[in-house]
């Protein structure tokens, strides 16, 4: 919306600061300026400023020059003159105008004037100083014909709505009622629109004339013939113009003031503005105007309840000012009566004991309550005049229950090289249904942002494998990252969130130097990293497995041979391993995509591991290697629980060092170097003991059907 | 080094030390030429060696050959110098390898280092952290709710009635099928992080102290900018006697702690309907320090938040399950702030879907 100074000067002519320290005062009093722009004051023509405004949705009283003028009249200390248009006498009628407010729950209030013998054609400045050619100059806004620019000068000057009938277009007279099935109204935008039995319509006696609040009709619009006029202005209910809005598509200026609250008192006030500048190019007045009105719409309108406003709680929201002097009864009554209230002291004698009934203004339908009218003197007083204060501190701090699980997961990853990322919440149907954990539990949207943001992802390794792809097209081939979201499941009724967690790796180690191959991430290395994940809890058992493909319990994104489900304590936590080869080359990706989830929920159900120390032996400790050859349907996990299974105290670590295949071994096996650790915690080992226990690994192994490489 | 013991035909005292003084100097030169191990090890043994050693044979020579009264004169002379063979091998012993053997070990240390590449938070988790810390120090829990919330906590609650035009500045992503559901149930994206503080309300007594970081949804399209996807702290704070200028003072520290002590902080009036009086907060240009710049467009202010007193209509809501939250008792104030405006400001970015792309050269610059 656009403001002139030059307008704001005429109803204030003792502004006493310039426009850019007006525009300032403004803006910090919530009506705010957005832009200045010099229209030039050369000549001593004095055109002062335009200011671009941006006023919040609650202040629509304020979005035309008069309510800007009242702002500015609060922040000066200013009187504002009353708005007053004089008009000719008119002439009798036998026969007033006919006007009938059939639905009275939704028109407040209704004024028709008739002018006869006007005529339409560019409109004159009407009296000096209040110049249409002017105003509408500097506005940029052009000008059409005097009916156009009467009810746009009233809109920018008060902000009122109003319209203007070809009056021997209405057959009888005016009702303001809902619309019946079926009727049709063509409104001035041209297009026929069937109207909804709920709509609120002003028609003649015989058919609809046009939305009310909204948009007038095409049939009973001005012309260049148009001789006779009738001058509307009324007062709808917010809800009642929205719901017609809304339904019929539109948003006009109309609209847009009804729905946040029109003055109720302002249409006498627009209509003799909007008469006025009819008739300075001919016509007169027939009979007096038409002001139907609806008792109980005004008393929720302009003759509201007076609301009790105190001191000692306009000081308890608003506490210490800068100035020690603080809120005094004298600067709220300063402000509201400024602002247009009417104050009636109801307070007790002494200073702080002062309570006001307060009247409320008509055109401020936000004002309602107590806290309305203590926000009307923090604003006008000024937000910044208010001291910092500090509240005394409260209870303890709380972190979230799982904060510290989550900053453990998060550390590891980070360490194992990944970085963080954050993914879309949503995924396409086709997407949710492949890495759905469980099947037909995704939530879609009712109105997604696309087809492909269709759904509440399920698993975050749908948009995990987007994130890869993005780096792989993008020929960013190394590519390590992770996300900690929320996914969803569950139906339309009722929506379960679990926080997970992805990773996706493709590309080298996370290594870095010029002396060394790079080299390439496998399988086991997204297994290291979930293993230390999981480590970081406080687990009974940690297992991984794997199911034959004819189970289906394999899930579809992942490699059936080369994935692994992760058990936590009896629990699935989740999958990883390579991404189905078929997954990949629909996505387009040539290199083997390393990717997992985990189901933190089930993870934070686990305390962190807490690290205990144990003594470490003084003694020295003892390394053996055993070099097996296994048939290849061998697997570690059999040699690690034969192993595992003598439990021989002084074993104290144990790992595969190496595997390897080599050309002397038979078809179908390989070789394992497996590392043995032997140390007592008490003694220097005899090597009698450690020919025993040698013996002992190699017949446990040796049952699992390893052999010694001689 | 070969070294020659020649025979002694004199034995007085001044032949005797031309001779010893001879071999020193060799025994001298030939220590000065170790350059490794084995050098050492044939020094000992050239001289201390016990059969061929050359001590040895000046012993089994010289000292043989001797006549008795020289005998006396030669010993101390054989003892001096023996000592001086072996204070040479031991300095040639515990020197370590030669300056010559080290530099053939030479490498390029201009070399790039090798390095184990660290994984970077995300900024915006940096940010919600940093943020969430700053009002921890000042005594906030913290506290979280659903993405997908009611049409009740998300709007009514928060004093956005049916119908309320406010309801249109906040395109709103919702789960399909609720059109047959009552409005106040009906499931949608939140479309801020709001409506945990009437979670939290529902949930505990005043007075209450709590910061809400979350994800939150709009159907807004995507721009520099804007995007569906992004993140609020929310934050609340109520108890007896809670004011405006409590507000004022707590976002004020806050906004010094998280910008610099210089920053200023100026607020004015907005309008939410579940904060009333409602502020926008602005700091002072953190680019400029407020003398305008292209940041700041030319205004030496950033706005950066919103916030304001608790609507005494929230806080009847809240007081439907827990009656302490009487308006005409308790007051509180509540603050909320985007975090991608915050990180994009604070570290440079100026495309807010970078933050959401997963691109690793983008991300690997917060390592």
């Amino acid at each position: 919306m656009k403001i002139l100074t030059k307008w704001l000067r005429a109803y204030l002519p003792g502004l006493p600061v310039d426009d850019a320290r007006l525009a300032e005062d403004l803006t910090l009093r919530g009506i705010a300026v957005e832009g200045i722009y010099d229209l030039g004051s050369g000549n001593g023509s004095g055109n002062g400023s335009l200011f671009e405004m941006d006023i919040t949705t609650n202040r629509v009283d304020a979005m035309n020059h008069y309510g800007v003028a009242r702002e500015a009249a609060a922040i000066y200390g200013l009187a504002l003159p009353v708005l007053d248009f004089a008009l000719p006498e008119f002439r009798p009628t036998a026969k007033p105008f006919s006007v009938r407010i059939e639905a009275e729950d939704a028109c407040g209030r209704f004024t028709a004037r008739v002018l006869r013998g006007v005529t339409i054609g560019p409109s004159r400045d009407w009296f000096a100083g209040a110049e249409v050619a002017t105003y509408f100059g500097l506005l940029e806004q052009k000008q059409i014909s005097n009916a156009v620019d009467a009810t746009n000068f009233a809109w920018i000057a008060m902000g009122q709505p109003t319209h203007v009938f070809d009056l021997d277009k209405i057959e009888g007279g005016i009702v303001v009622r809902r619309a019946r099935k079926g009727e049709r109204v063509k409104t001035l935008d041209g297009v026929e629109r069937t109207l909804d039995p709920e709509d609120l319509i002003i028609a003649d006696h015989l058919k609809p004339l046009g939305l009310a609040g909204v948009m007038g009709g095409w049939d009973s619009m001005i012309t260049t013939e148009t001789k006779n006029v009738l001058v509307e202005a009324a007062w709808f209910d917010p809800v009642a113009v929205r719901r017609t809005a809304r339904r019929h598509g539109l948003h006009t200026d109309a609209s847009h003031r009804f729905e946040r609250g029109a003055d109720f008192n302002a249409g006498h006030v627009a209509s003799a503005l909007v008469s006025s500048i009819l008739l300075a190019n001919g016509g007169w007045i027939e009979g007096d105007l038409v002001d139907a009105r609806v008792p109980a719409l005004e008393a929720r309108t302009a003759n509201r309840k007076p609301v009790e406003l105190k001191l000692s709680e306009v000081r308890r929201i608003l506490g210490a000012t800068v100035d020690a002097e603080g809120i005094t009864a004298a600067t709220v009554e300063g402000v509201l009566i400024a602002l247009g209230c009417g104050l009636a002291t109801c307070g007790g004698a002494a200073l702080d004991n002062a309570a006001w009934l307060v009247t409320l203004p008509s055109w401020r339908l936000d004002l309602e309550r107590e806290i309305d009218l203590i926000e009307e003197v923090a604003r006008v007083y000024g937000y910044n005049r208010f001291a910092n204060t500090l509240p005394a501190f409260g209870e303890g701090v709380r972190a979230l229950p799982w904060a510290a699980q989550e900053s453990e997961v998060r550390r590891t990853l980070l360490a194992a090289g990944f970085h963080e990322a954050i993914g879309s919440t949503f995924c396409s149907a086709a997407e949710a249904a492949l890495t759905a954990p469980q099947p037909g539990l995704a939530v879609p949207l009712g109105n997604p942002l696309s087809e492909e943001a269709g759904v509440l992802r399920p698993s975050p390794v749908a948009g995990m494998l987007a994130m890869i792809a993005g780096n792989l097209h993008r020929d960013v081939s190394d590519v390590r990252l992770f996300e900690l979201g929320t996914v969803f499941s569950g139906t339309t009724e009722k929506v379960d969130e679990r926080p997970a967690l992805s990773f996706g790796a493709v590309g080298t180690l996370p290594e870095q130097g010029a002396l060394h191959a790079a080299r390439a991430i496998e399988f086991h290395d997204v297994k290291g990293v979930v293993e230390q994940v999981v480590g970081r809890f406080h687990a009974r058992a940690v297992l991984f497995d794997h199911f034959p493909a004819e189970a289906g319990l394999t899930p579809e994104w992942l490699h059936p041979y080369r994935a692994a489900r992760v058990v936590v304590d009896g629990m699935t936590a989740g999958w990883f391993g390579q991404l189905h080869p078929r997954v990949a080359a629909e996505r387009k990706l040539k290199d083997p995509v390393l990717l997992g989830e985990l189901y933190l929920d089930r993870l934070y159900k686990l305390p962190l591991r807490q690290p205990i120390a144990r003594e470490i032996s003084r003694f020295q400790p003892v390394r053996r290697d055993f070099s097996l050859v296994l048939d290849v349907s061998i697997t570690w996990e059999k040699i690690d629980q034969a192993v595992a299974g003598l439990r021989i105290p002084e074993l104290v670590e144990w790992r595969a060092r190496e595997v390897f295949r080599d050309a002397k071994l038979g078809a179908g096996e390989y070789a394992l170097l497996l590392g043995a650790t032997f140390q007592a915690a008490d003694r220097t080992l005899r090597e009698e003991e450690l020919q025993e226990f040698q013996s002992r690994v190699v017949e446990a192994v040796g049952k699992v059907g390893a052999r010694l490489r001689s | 080094m070969n070294i020659e013991i020649p025979n002694l035909t004199a034995f007085d005292e001044a032949a005797l030390d031309s001779a010893f003084v001879q071999l020193e100097r060799q025994a001298r030169a030939a220590a000065a030429a170790l350059d490794n191990e084995a050098a050492v090890d044939g020094f000992k043994l050239q001289w201390l060696g016990r059969k061929q050693g050359l001590l040895n044979e000046i012993s089994g020579r010289w000292l043989k050959a001797a006549p008795g009264e020289a005998k006396k004169l030669l010993g101390v002379r054989f003892n001096a110098l023996k000592a001086v063979v072996e204070t040479l091998l031991d300095e040639a012993l515990g020197a370590g390898p030669t300056d010559a053997a080290l530099a053939r070990e030479a490498i390029d240390i201009t070399l790039p280092g090798t390095r184990r590449l660290m994984g970077a938070e995300h900024p915006i988790t940096r940010t919600l952290n940093e943020i969430v810390s700053v009002f921890a120090a000042l005594g906030y829990s913290v506290g979280v709710g659903p993405e997908v919330e009611t049409d009740y906590y998300n709007f009514e609650s928060m004093n956005f009635p049916p119908g309320h035009p406010a309801r249109d500045t906040q395109d709103t992503l919702v789960v399909a099928g609720q059109e047959r559901r009552p409005q106040r149930d009906r499931l949608l994206m939140r479309t801020h992080t709001s409506p945990v503080q009437m979670r939290t309300m529902e949930s505990q007594p005043p007075p209450v102290r709590i910061v809400i970081p979350g994800k939150v949804h709009r159907n807004d399209a995507a721009d520099a900018t804007h995007s569906p996807i992004f993140h609020q702290v929310e934050g609340l704070c109520v108890d007896t006697n809670i004011t405006f200028s409590d507000l004022k003072g707590t976002l004020d520290h806050a906004m010094k702690v998280l910008f610099g002590s210089a920053v200023k902080t100026r607020f004015f009036p907005s309008f939410f309907p579940f904060t009333e009086p409602s502020a926008d907060v602005q700091i002072s240009c953190i680019f400029c320090g407020g003398k305008g710049c292209r940041k700041c467009k030319n205004s030496g202010w950033i706005e950066l938040l919103g916030c304001g007193m608790v609507d005494p209509a929230v806080f009847a809501f809240a007081a439907e399950k827990q009656p302490a939250y009487d308006p005409k008792k308790i007051s509180g104030f509540a603050f909320g702030m985007g975090v991608e405006r915050i990180a994009m400001m604070k570290y440079g970015i100026s495309e807010i879907g970078s933050l959401f792309a997963g691109d690793m050269r983008f991300l690997g610059q917060f390592a």
